[in-house]
């Protein structure tokens, strides 16, 4: 597991049924490209996040699949439709087979 | 970083052939866009892309695609040593077919957004981005 990886989402505590909201999700991770090489000339290898998915209550978002020229801690803002009360599951998926997951409830204003 | 006097002649060296080559190496935006769609002609409506003109540093330059009715969305940057960038898969409870990002661009060069719409037809948009400082490493 890469280290001082934080996964950080803004969602509306609330929206109105159906409205369509705006989600920004940042994830800290050094996203190394494997071309850069270190002091000694040895290559640096390739560790960055792969895949990135967000679901509401268990229907698809937006599913993201990334190569290494998706930033250092790669950024996403998106759009969802909130039809009823429920959970934003925001889902990354690194190289090395971790798995990080963060969820968040929205309400029914 | 200490450079040797050999490494140093290595990296000037290396810097001019691709100071020579940069139309060899670059992929062309038409020949990617064709390997998206299989050889289909992708028509310019319905997508946008709004990339900087100007990026000072290609470490972090923020893009937006938006496209109307898409279900996927191909990013690619044409010069990179590998032209893939991200493709975004747009699922039921997507509220609009649009997403933000921060890709890397060592150079500058075209950034390439192809659309995959709902009904299987395509829609490509390109915008060049001028990179002060390249942000692939090597």
């Amino acid at each position: 597991m890469a280290k001082g990886v934080k996964p950080r989402v803004k969602v509306p505590k609330t929206a109105a049924a159906g409205e369509t909201i705006t989600i920004k999700t940042l994830i800290s991770h050094k996203m190394e490209t494997g071309r850069r090489k270190d002091g000694d000339g040895n290559v640096i290898p390739r560790s960055i996040i792969n895949r990135f998915t967000c679901a509401f209550n268990g229907k698809n978002v937006v599913d993201v699949n990334m190569e290494p020229a998706i930033s250092v801690n790669p950024y996403f803002q998106f759009e969802a439709t909130v039809p009823e009360a429920g959970e934003f599951v925001f889902t990354w998926y690194d190289d090395d087979g971790s798995v990080y997951e963060k969820k968040k409830s929205i309400k029914i204003a | 970083m200490n450079f040797t006097r050999r490494e140093t002649m290595a990296v000037s060296g290396a810097a001019l052939v691709a100071s020579v080559l940069p139309i060899k190496l670059m992929a062309s935006t038409t020949d990617l866009i064709s390997g998206i769609t299989g050889g289909t002609e992708a028509s310019g409506d319905g997508i946008s892309l709004t990339a900087p003109e100007i990026a000072e540093n290609g470490n972090t330059v923020p893009i937006s695609i938006d496209a109307p009715g898409a279900v996927a969305i191909t990013v690619l940057a044409a010069g990179n040593p590998t032209p893939g960038v991200a493709k975004f898969n747009f699922g039921a409870g997507s509220g609009s077919q649009s997403c933000t990002t921060r890709i890397r661009l060592a150079g500058t060069q075209d950034v390439i957004a192809v659309a995959e719409m709902a009904d299987g037809s395509f829609s490509a948009a390109h915008q060049t981005v001028k990179v002060t400082i390249g942000g692939c490493g090597g």
